[in-house]
Formats: C-alpha cells, structure tokens, sequence
C-alpha cells in the first residue's frame, strides 16, 4: 500500500502593484490612509457605475503567464461570481471563470530530495480584490463591523497549481519561488501588508480533499498543511474518514477549524460579465520582454562569481538580497564575491531574521566596507560579526552610524599578529613580546593541568588552550597563527 | 457667469414624474434652456434617483450618467425625474413603487412601460422631450401607447454609464419627443463613444431627418403580424407600410424563425442579468437600512424583503434559478444560443431588406388591471423583444388609431443604422402630416 503519500496543490491570490485599480482610476496605495479614501462610484459599486479594464494589469498578468510559461488564451472572458458578503460593494466579484487568461505553465522549486522540481500549473486569471472587513470586537461576538472599501478593486492574480507538491515545505518553498519570480518581474510587493493569500489543498493519497482558506502569510501555509498533514494521518489511523470540506486557518492558533456548513454551500452562479469585452490579448505576449529570473540568475551567480549552489539559491530567491550582493561586490567581484557570499546568506540573513528586520537595516556599502576589513585580514571573522552587530544595532536605534573602521578602533579588535606586530621586530633586541605570544606564554604557565594532558596524548587539550589564548586576545589573534605559534611552543619544551 | 435657470412647473396629473425640477439650471448648445425629462434609472447628480423602487429611495447619486453629462453640455435643462416600472421591469409603469403613471390619451389606460413617466410626460405636453431606457421594449412600447416617437439605439451607441442596470446586455438609453426631428436631435446629442462604457462605440450621430425613402426596401415578418397580433392594430399598421410604398418603398414578405424562442430567450437572459445586478442593494451602502442586530445575511434578506416589490422579487428569483449550477446550461447558455440565431435571423433579413417594419404592440394600451398574471404581460413584449436581443436599432412612431387609442409602427434597421430608421419614420411622420 502506498497510502500516506501527501498532496498539496495551491491557489494563490497576488495583488498586482499597478498605480490604478483593476477598473478604476482609483489609486492603489491605500494602506497608510483612512478608510474609504481610496473609492469612486465604481470601485463602491454604485448604481450605474461601469467597470473599465486597467490595461497595465492585464499587462502584468501576461508578465507573470509568460515568466511561467503558460499559454496566454485567445479569447479569455470576465465573469462575475455572485455572492453576498457586507465587503462585496457589487454582491458579485468581477473574475474569470471558464475562459481564464492564461492556462498550463509550471515553476520551477527545489524538491525535498533537494533537486529541482517541476509544479504544474493549472490556470492564472485575473479579478478584483473586495473591500475588507474590521470586527469591532472579535468576529464571533463582535459588536458590530465596519467596512473598508479601500482594497475593493485591488488587481489580483490568481494562480492555480496542480496537485504536485508532496509537503508542506514543499508548498512553502514553491511560495517563495513564486514571491521571487513575481518581484523579479516588477509585478508584485512582497512587503505590503495582505498582498498575498493562499487557498491550500491537502489530502493524503486515497483520502478526501480539504480545502484551506484565505491563508494571509507563507509560514502560515507551511504552519497549516503540517497541522492538516497530521490531523488526517491521525483520522486515517484511527480508522476514520477525511471529510471533504473547507476549513479556516487560525494563525494565532496555529490550528485548522471546519468552516460552517453554510459557507461551503455556495453556488457563486458565473455567468459572463456583460459590462465587458471579451479580452483578445495573446497578441501582446511577444512584445512583452521579461527580465532575468530566479534560475538564470542563480546560474549566473555560480559561474560568475563562484557562488555555492545553496548560497546561490538563497541569494537570488529574494530580489533585494541578489541585488544586495551584487552592489556589495560590485567594487571589488574578484576579492569579495566569496566573502560575500557566506556573510550574505549566511551572517548577515541570521542577524537580520534575529532582529526581525529587512535588508532596508544595511546598506550595501557599508557592509562592503566591512567586508574589505575582513578581507584585508584587518580583523578576524569573529569580530567581523561584532562589528557588523553593531553596525545594525546603531541603525536600529536610530543612531549616527560609524563607519566599520570607526567601529573596529573603538572597539580596539584590530586583528593582532604575532609576526606583523610592531613587538615582533624587537625580539632580538628586548625582552617585550607581541601580545600574542606574550598570551602564550601566560596561558601555558596558568594552564599547566592541560599542558600535561595535550603532552599525555589528549589532543582535545589543544583546542582548550586556544579559546584561552584567544580569550585573552579578546577574538583579535590571527587564529592560523596563534595554532602554528601554541603547537611550536608546546613542543620546545618537551 | 450667471447661472441661467427655468422655472419648470407642470400640471403633473398623470403622475408622469417622481421628481420635478422646479428650478432647472441650463447651460447653452444644441438644446439652450430645453427641458427635458429623464427616466429615474438614469443617474442624476444632486437629483434622488430611485429607480421607482422603495429600496433606493433617499439615493442621491454623487455623478451624472454619461447621457445627462451631455444633455447639460447642450444646455439642456433636466426637468425632473420620470415614474416607471421598479428597475425598468414591467410593460405598463403600473409596478412603481410610488403609484402607476397614467396615460394622457385616456386616463383610464396604462401609458406602457417601463418608460411610462417619460412617454406621459412628452405625450402630455409637459416636456419637449426625454429620456427612456429600452431592455425589452421599454422605450418603445410606451411611445406606441401614448402616441408619440421614441428610438431605442443600436446596442452601443449610446453610452450606459449611470444608466442603473436591469439588464446590461440588452439595454440602450433612447430618446423620446412628439417629432422624428426632436428625437434625431436628441440622439444627436447623446450618441457617441464614452470610455467610461466599455461597450459603447465610437459612432456618433450626426444625422438630419431626410424623407426620402424611394428605393428602400423593406421586410414584412409574417410573425409580426400571427396570433396573439390585434387584427385591428396589424390592419393600421398595414395600411402605414402602404403609406411608405406610396413614397417609392417596395416591401417584401419575410420570417424570422427564432422569435419561437425570443420570449423565452429574452426573459432568461434579462432576469439572470437582473439577479445579479441587483444583489448590491443589501442596506449597506445606500438606501434605507434594515433596523436590526441580526447576522449581517438576515439583514440583507429583510433590507431585499421590503424593499423590492413582487415583479422584482419574482424576476430576481427566475434569474437567481437560470444561472444556478445545474440548470445554467438548461437556461441560461440555451438563452444564448437562441439569443444568437435571432441575431442571425435579422442579418439574414437585412442582408435583402434595408427595414424591417411592423407592429411595435400588439395591442392598443391596456386598460389598468386588464393584465394581471406576469405570463399574459410578459407575451405582450414578444414584437419588441427580438430588436434587444439582436442589438439593433428600432423606432416606434404612431400610426393610426384603434378604438380612439395610438398604435405605433415600428421600424428595426441594420446596427448602427439608426438614421435610416429614423428617416423611414421620418417620412411617414411628414407624409400623414395633413
């Protein structure tokens, strides 16, 4: 039996970040303003009112159909879908329904054996976003509820897959590589609050389909189909059916919860919306040009700056971090490119998730800077991330931010070595030692049990007397050279 | 620059109008200081425009519909807003919510629908001209009632923003006037291409009334003049076509096979529109809210429950059933189809006739109450309804007489030969003129 196979398929809802609205000239960038600022006589769906269709999204949409390879259709057609809701201004959303825009298609992710993947997809359509809701209260007991209007209109693109994602983390990193994609084409912004929703659909092979809806984050998408993925395998076991039916993430809660039965009966009735021409625009796709994607600028970063396939795929699965790196090696490609790459992906995204900031925290000169330090054996690796620490920290607050070099003379962490070290070239004539050795030779005395146990053949030992050197040295000393100098000392006095 | 204004201040016996412009401001043009009468589904800016439903009483729209834009950029004056049937659905203006509209001709009559309060309103004197709206006929039939012209356009031609949707596919704002001359001009000022309107088309009108109609051919369809046709009103109908073949028309016999199904067609197709369109009067954003701390869909249902009369009710229930999942290939795709062979059947036709001509009614007006189940009133839409199903343009100009009560000729053109319609009415307007 090959039962407990998962199988996750996803619609995915993407505000287009056009200027205008999908059928108005009402502006789209509502989210800092009142509510109900950002609404005409059409996107309030007042009587009389026509919709007209905003070019540039259709534009967008294409943008996206052809980046994913999907066929633009000759003739795709609006249509409305009927339902009432307080946010609906219209009582039926403008969408498309049997004649979408563009059908077929796939993207590209890296799959849980770690090679690359094809997602089919099944159709993208575009439609109009509602308004919005705001409980005074919670929802269940609420007071009362207010309506916002200023989404109402937003252009949407809804991407529908296949059912070809076999987990969870699957689906999350299809996300991100759609997230990508879509900023890469200069269609979508990831940062703008509510800008992306996720339908899921979870079952386990041989079971009933769950559909979970209206999912606001990508970590939630993942968060959902583990708890979903567990829920069933549970039901499974105990012997129970899987309902088909649709249920409602809780975030907060991190749980799924079964939609009432009302909310699953709906029969939107779509017919063609006839305030509308059908759309004719498969004759658009060639003029639209499309900038370099995900794949091929990971291929590019391998081969032209020697990126890691992982450092690769982490840098350019985010636009801004991809166009972070190459700003920070852009002076100097030949001796940053492999410095940069690991304290890109790896320091530097860990100290900002850590702070929950955006890449805005850094500029790419300042951290090139800091980079050069490292690079010119200025300091070591282990104050680069002090300094760097720092670094952020004081933009965090607000304060006047020094400069790397600044940073590592206050902090008095230049690199120290034994042989460059001005001490160095006295030896022969005095007795004062560079600070290194100097550190030696006290850690040696004061660790004498070590000492033994480093000569008795425990070779651990060792690593022992470097932290104390290195302790002493406050991370300053060149750690090649502080090994070569302690394994030179231990052995003179045998 | 001081705003100019007539004092507009009619003997509304009728009850042709909702609402009366006592004060109407007006600019300068093609219609300088005209007062013109506009049916209340048309959005008026500052004017309560309530599409004679309760649910939509207290609306005052924030903008003008294309059409008065226009209007008042010819200088005209908007006189007030028309009675008719709630939302444009009805056949004789008796569905108002605010009271029937009565018909000049003989008080005791309805004045046809839905544009009654306009047709009245022009029949009575009391405005030069007006605006109707026409989904099934509803400019037509009242001009044919009450005795005088009214155009429904070519789908497109005039644009329907602010024009509050019954049924988006089929319907045209027309103008309306006691002469072929007052109506073309009318038309002048309204057609042409608007943005706003996606459906409209660049195809302005610029045309005068020429009757000169020698050489025009016109088709005579048996089924304009079958059962269910007054004998009465088919004889003076035939005896005005023979008018138009003294002035040099020559006539030829013709079928139009689908209007079987137009009916049929007709009422799916519009009543799903309908549906739809008129699920957004829910209390929220305008019109009387429902006083109630139920669940926001217990709500909507009693905010729809008084608001909307019964026709409305009953045709939001047939288009709600159309278009939903199992029956939309049963009703509403079939609707299209033969939605699509009437428009066939008519470029078939006008491919050897340049007009086709016949009865706009088939009947004399109605008595009040003479028609009392939906099914009888529906059937009486059967000789205007295929002109919206095809798109194209029709006019109804009286005729003659039955029983001292106006029958309407009607003439169907090709689309976009609103003029030639107009001329063919034009020319039997001035060859009876006496």
């Amino acid at each position: 039996m090959t039962g407990g196979e998962i199988i996750v398929g996803l619609e995915v809802h993407c505000q287009l970040d056009t200027k205008s609205k999908l059928f108005c000239g009402c502006s789209t960038d509502y989210r800092d303003d009142g509510p109900n600022t950002h609404v005409c006589p059409i996107c309030l769906g007042l009587p009389g009112s026509m919709p007209v269709l905003n070019r540039r999204a259709i534009e967008y949409a294409i943008r996206v159909a052809k980046a994913l390879d999907c066929t633009v259709i000759q003739e795709s057609e609006f249509s409305r879908k009927n339902y009432f809701y307080p946010d609906l201004d219209k009582a039926y959303q403008i969408t498309q329904y049997d004649k979408p825009l563009a059908e077929g298609g796939y993207l590209e992710i890296e799959g849980d054996d770690g090679r690359e993947r094809r997602v089919q997809l099944t159709r993208i359509h575009v439609e109009e976003d509602p308004g919005r809701l705001v409980h005074m209260g919670n929802a269940e007991r609420g007071r009362y509820s207010l309506v916002d209007y200023n989404r109402a209109g937003i252009p949407l693109i809804e991407i529908v897959t296949e059912p070809d994602m076999r987990s969870p983390k699957e689906a999350r990193r299809f996300l991100n590589k759609l997230r990508a994609t879509l900023e890469y084409l200069a269609v979508f912004d990831s940062e703008k609050e509510g800008s992306l929703r996720v339908d899921a659909n979870i079952s386990i092979k041989g079971s009933e389909r769950v559909e979970i809806k209206n999912i606001t984050s990508y970590k939630g998408v993942e968060k959902a189909l583990t708890f979903e993925v567990t829920r069933q395998k549970n039901l499974i076991r105990r012997g129970h059916a899987v309902n088909r039916e649709t249920r409602h993430f809780l975030e907060a809660r991190g749980i799924t919860q079964s939609a009432r039965s009302k909310e699953q009966e709906h029969d939107y009735r779509y017919f063609p919306e006839p305030d509308l021409r059908p759309l004719h625009v498969q004759s658009w796709v060639p003029d639209i040009t499309l900038p370099e994607l995900p794949d091929a600028r990971r291929e590019r970063f391998m081969a032209q700056y020697g990126c890691s396939l992982n450092h690769a795929r982490t840098l350019t699965g985010d636009l801004r971090l991809a166009n972070f790196f190459e700003t920070v090696v852009a002076g100097d490609p030949k001796g940053l490119s492999s410095l940069a790459a690991t304290w890109t992906a790896d320091t530097l995204i860990g100290e900002l998730n850590y702070r929950d900031v955006s890449l805005d925290a850094l500029d790419a000169a300042s951290f090139s800077a800091l980079l050069t330090l490292l690079k010119n054996g200025t300091i070591t690796d282990k104050s680069g991330i002090e300094v760097l620490r720092v670094m952020l920290d004081q933009r965090l607050r607000g304060e006047p931010a020094d400069t790397p070099n600044a940073i590592v003379d206050r902090m008095g962490v230049r690199k120290i070595t034994a042989t460059l070290h001005p001490a160095h070239k006295s030896i022969p004539s005095g007795n004062v030692p560079d600070p290194v050795t100097a550190a030696i030779s006290d850690v040696l005395k004061e660790q004498q049990k070590a000492v033994e146990d480093y000569r008795g053949g425990k070779k651990e030992a060792f690593n022992f007397l470097v932290g104390q050197v290195m302790k002493k040295t406050r991370g300053c000393a060149d750690p090649a050279e502080l090994n070569r100098l302690l394994a030179e000392e231990l052995k003179k006095e045998t | 620059m001081a705003a100019r204004q007539i004092t507009f201040e009619p003997d509304d016996r009728y009850h042709a109008f909702l609402t009366v412009c006592r004060k109407a401001p007006h600019g300068d043009g093609k219609l300088t200081s005209v007062a013109i009468a506009v049916k209340d589904n048309i959005s008026t800016q500052g004017i309560e425009t309530t599409c004679a439903s309760k649910i939509l009483k207290g609306y005052i729209p924030p903008y003008d519909a294309h059409a008065v834009t226009l209007l008042k950029g010819a200088g005209a004056a908007i006189a007030g807003k028309t009675n008719m049937d709630e939302f444009g659905m009805g056949t004789t203006t008796e569905n108002s919510a605010y009271g029937p509209t009565l018909n000049p001709c003989d008080p005791a009559r309805v004045p046809g629908g839905s544009s009654g309060g306009s047709a009245a309103a022009v029949a009575a004197g009391m405005v030069r001209m007006a605006l109707g709206t026409d989904t099934g006929g509803s400019i037509r039939c009242p001009a044919a009632f009450c005795g005088i012209i009214g155009l429904k356009p070519t789908y497109g031609r005039v644009s329907r923003y602010g024009l509050i949707a019954y049924a988006n596919s089929l319907e045209q704002i027309g103008p309306m006037a006691r002469t072929v001359s007052d109506v073309s001009l009318l038309m002048s000022v309204i057609a042409g291409h608007d943005r706003r309107d996606s459906t409209s088309y660049d195809r302005p009108y610029t045309h005068m009334p020429s009757a000169e109609i020698r050489g025009l051919k016109i088709g005579i369809p048996q089924e304009y003049f079958g059962a269910g046709v007054d004998p009465k009103v088919a004889g003076v109908v035939r005896k005005a076509i023979g008018r138009l073949e003294e002035l040099g028309a020559t006539t030829l016999p013709c079928n139009i096979p689908s209007m079987e199904y137009a009916l049929a067609a007709y009422y799916v197709t519009c009543t799903s529109e309908a549906s739809s369109n008129l699920a957004r009067f829910d209390g929220v954003r305008y019109g009387p809210a429902a006083d109630t701390k139920k669940p926001w869909h217990d709500a909507f249902r009693e905010v729809r429950r008084a608001g909307f009369g019964t026709e409305i009710r009953r045709r939001i229930m047939l288009g709600t059933f159309a278009l939903s999942s199992g029956y939309y290939g049963k009703y509403y795709a079939k609707a299209q189809v033969a939605r699509e062979n009437v428009r066939k059947d008519f470029a078939r036709i006008l491919d050897n006739v340049d007009v086709i001509c016949g009865p706009t009614m088939p009947t004399i007006a109605f008595r009040f109450g003479e028609k009392s189940d939906p099914l009888s009133m529906y059937l009486s839409d059967i000789l205007t309804v295929p002109v919206n199903l095809a798109g194209i343009p029709a006019i109804s100009v009286p005729c003659g007489k039955v029983d001292g009560m106006p029958v309407g000729l009607q003439v169907m053109g090709r689309p976009f030969e609103d003029e030639r319609v107009i001329d063919t009415a034009f020319a039997y307007e001035q060859a009876v003129k006496g």
